[in-house]
């Protein structure tokens, strides 16, 4: 059987994904991800009317149970420093991060 | 038996007679998970021993001055004549996929292994409100993702307490073991295609998925964010009534937990299932997956399976319920493949927030820029499982595949749905009330058996998933031991905010089946 995903794609898809892979850790995701896309396929063979719509969720969500929507107003969070605290480098105040690289556009 | 043994509903009784303290209930949970857990797992677990491989391991955190401190006060409450709360003095364990104040919350990988979340899930926040003691943050398969727990970054995984050579399922696995071997009562656990459900069978405990929408997802870490439900996790039908009671309801933190008004659970739990209408689909007597060719191929579930979902039919015919056979449920073989695809799309979007920018774990190593800083840090934070679904749900919603793939699987979610419509129309033709199913096509199986194969392991989840797609609620309760010796779970299904009803049915096969001697069987961790 062919594959779905080539090498190349798969190159593809992983700078996408911002990640970076060994020789074996991209030999056992390239054999799974086609392995996976051999069980999607079968949604290919099912007949599907015209009419049938996308479900986004499950359960309906009615007017009566959804929740109304509150207001758009400020709520502070009480403990803004345990959320700073999270960050791997912060300076006065400021998330520190490397260089953002730079594109001219034509 | 000591008190980590007893049923949540026990405990609080005895509690309110001052003839137990929380404090007292505290110390035999600790006692017991000192006995049978065996350390924790960690990101740096050296080599796992002979000694590893014979004990539970459900906890990544122990929470014990937490829990201490919440004894305490129950117990100062009770001293006071104040009410202590619902669930006053119940131990409970939470899937470390929540967020809780001030506690180290890792979905189970390295990318999370630092973070101390600022604010608590809504679930776990009602159980503490209610007087609950939360001991620790519990193992998972890393970000939920597997049904073994062997994908989690902290070793040694989670162990199935009726046999340690076994996995505990997943992806709640730290949730069912710290249940089934008594470490504590309660556990709040997730369901995505049947997290909840799946360990709650490998573990012989009950696990309760409820209605999208029942239980906030506030300070859930999002899996598949249309799919993911947290529920409770006991070993008997009405302690799961109990925690639902608690956790249920609509939240103004998360839009789609649903402004439905929560039934008194406890109320109807004994009422009996006279004149219920209960199905048997033969489209849960088998599964299908694909082989190694990738051609499809049917199997029946293993004749023990049916044999128990047979046997629970007959209990509660004698009962007064109607056994309706063969409902047609046709669409339940596409569950799995639409899952692949709609659970990565989802996935992969919410893993893109994973930066070592704001949280979490970010690379020491030197780097260039800002680009080079994300790729080594997700690098390094995510183990495959999360890389492998970032990927695919990268390929399969991307635009030119997107309508091959992730809208057709959507469309397929709406048959899927339809089935359910159909079985449970009050004015249709099968008029049910629940579908009785077995859980799982097999029971726990040994560790390695299944992890690596990413397609296989998913097929874990079959019987469970359709429910995911639908929204509907599912509970599985043990229906049995295998010739394994391991147990075998049977599940109700039944339509939307239908729990009081899936409660009743469970609780009343429960008692129907409480003098069988298949119930008086102990985990094998404790019978040492």
């Amino acid at each position: 059987m062919s594959e779905f995903i080539d090498r190349s794609t798969f190159d593809h898809l992983v700078q996408l994904a911002a990640l970076e892979l060994t020789d074996e850790q991209a030999e056992y995701l390239l054999r799974e991800l086609n392995n996976q896309l051999k069980a999607i396929r079968e949604l290919e063979a099912i007949p599907l009317d015209e009419d049938v719509p996308a479900t986004w969720h499950g359960v309906p969500y009615t007017p009566q149970i959804s929740p109304a929507l509150r207001g758009d107003d400020w709520q502070p969070f009480e403990r803004p420093q345990d959320i700073l605290a999270q960050a791997p480098q912060m300076e006065n105040g400021y998330l520190i991060v490397p260089d953002i690289p730079h594109t001219t556009l034509e | 038996m000591e008190l980590c043994d007893l049923p949540a509903y026990e405990l609080t009784r005895l509690l309110r007679q001052r003839k137990i303290s929380a404090t007292e209930i505290l110390a035999s949970c600790l006692a017991r998970i000192e006995t049978v857990d065996g350390r924790p797992g960690s990101t740096e677990p050296g080599e796992i021993s002979d000694e590893d491989k014979q004990t539970v391991h459900a906890f990544i955190t122990v929470t014990d001055d937490r829990a201490r401190a919440q004894a305490m006060s129950v117990d100062q409450k009770l001293a006071d004549g104040e009410d202590p709360g619902r669930l006053a003095g119940v131990p409970f364990t939470v899937k470390d996929i929540f967020c809780v104040q001030g506690t180290r919350t890792t979905a189970a990988s390295r990318i999370l292994a630092n973070f101390v979340a600022p604010y608590t899930a809504t679930p776990v926040a009602r159980m503490e409100a209610e007087g609950a003691l939360m001991l620790g943050k519990v193992n998972l398969d890393e970000f939920t993702y597997g049904s073994s727990n062997e994908s989690s970054a902290f070793q040694p995984c989670p162990r199935n307490p009726w046999n340690p050579q076994c996995v505990p399922g997943g992806s709640s696995g730290g949730s069912v073991a710290s249940v089934a071997a008594g470490e504590a009562a309660l556990s709040l656990g997730t369901d995505t295609a049947g997290s909840i459900r799946q360990p709650a069978a490998f573990c012989g405990v009950v696990g309760l998925k409820p209605t999208y929408g029942r239980v906030s997802r506030y300070g859930l870490i999002a899996f598949g964010s249309s799919l993911d439900c947290p529920g409770p996790i006991a070993r008997n039908v009405t302690d799961a009534a109990m925690m639902l009671q608690v956790i249920a309801g609509p939240d103004a933190h998360d839009s789609t937990a649903a402004s439905v008004p929560v039934e008194d659970y406890l109320a109807q739990l004994e009422t009996g299932v006279r004149g219920l209408r209960i199905g048997l689909s033969p489209d849960y007597f088998k599964v299908t997956y694909p082989d190694e060719l990738g051609e499809y191929v049917q199997q029946a579930v293993p004749q023990e399976f049916e044999a128990a979902v047979r046997r629970a039919a007959d209990l509660l015919a004698q009962m007064g319920a109607e056994i309706i056979e063969d409902v047609p449920m046709p669409n339940t073989r596409y569950g799995i493949p639409a899952y692949f695809v709609i659970s990565r799309v989802e996935a992969a979007s919410n893993l893109h927030r994973y930066d070592g920018v704001k949280y979490g774990h970010r690379t020491v190593e030197p780097v260039r820029d800002l680009n080079e800083m994300y790729r080594k840090s997700r690098a390094e934070g995510f183990g495959l499982q999360p890389k492998l679904r970032i990927l695919m749900g990268m390929y399969v919603s991307a635009a030119q595949y997107s309508e091959q793939y992730y809208q057709r699987a959507l469309r397929v979610r709406t048959l899927i749905r339809r089935d359910f419509d159909r079985v449970f129309d009050p004015n249709g033709k099968y008029r049910l009330h629940a579908l009785l199913t077995p859980t799982t096509p097999t029971t726990a199986f040994p560790f390695g058996a299944v992890y690596g194969d990413s397609v296989l392991m998913q097929y874990a989840d079959q019987l469970t998933v359709p429910a995911n797609h639908a929204g509907v609620p599912g509970i599985s309760v043990p229906g049995g031991i295998a010739a394994d010796g391991l147990p075998i779970g049977i599940q109700f299904l039944a339509a939307d905010y239908q729990e009081a009803l899936l409660l009743r049915i469970a609780r009343s096969y429960e008692k129907a089946s409480e003098g069988e001697s298949w119930r008086q069987v102990k985990p094998m961790v404790l019978q040492r």
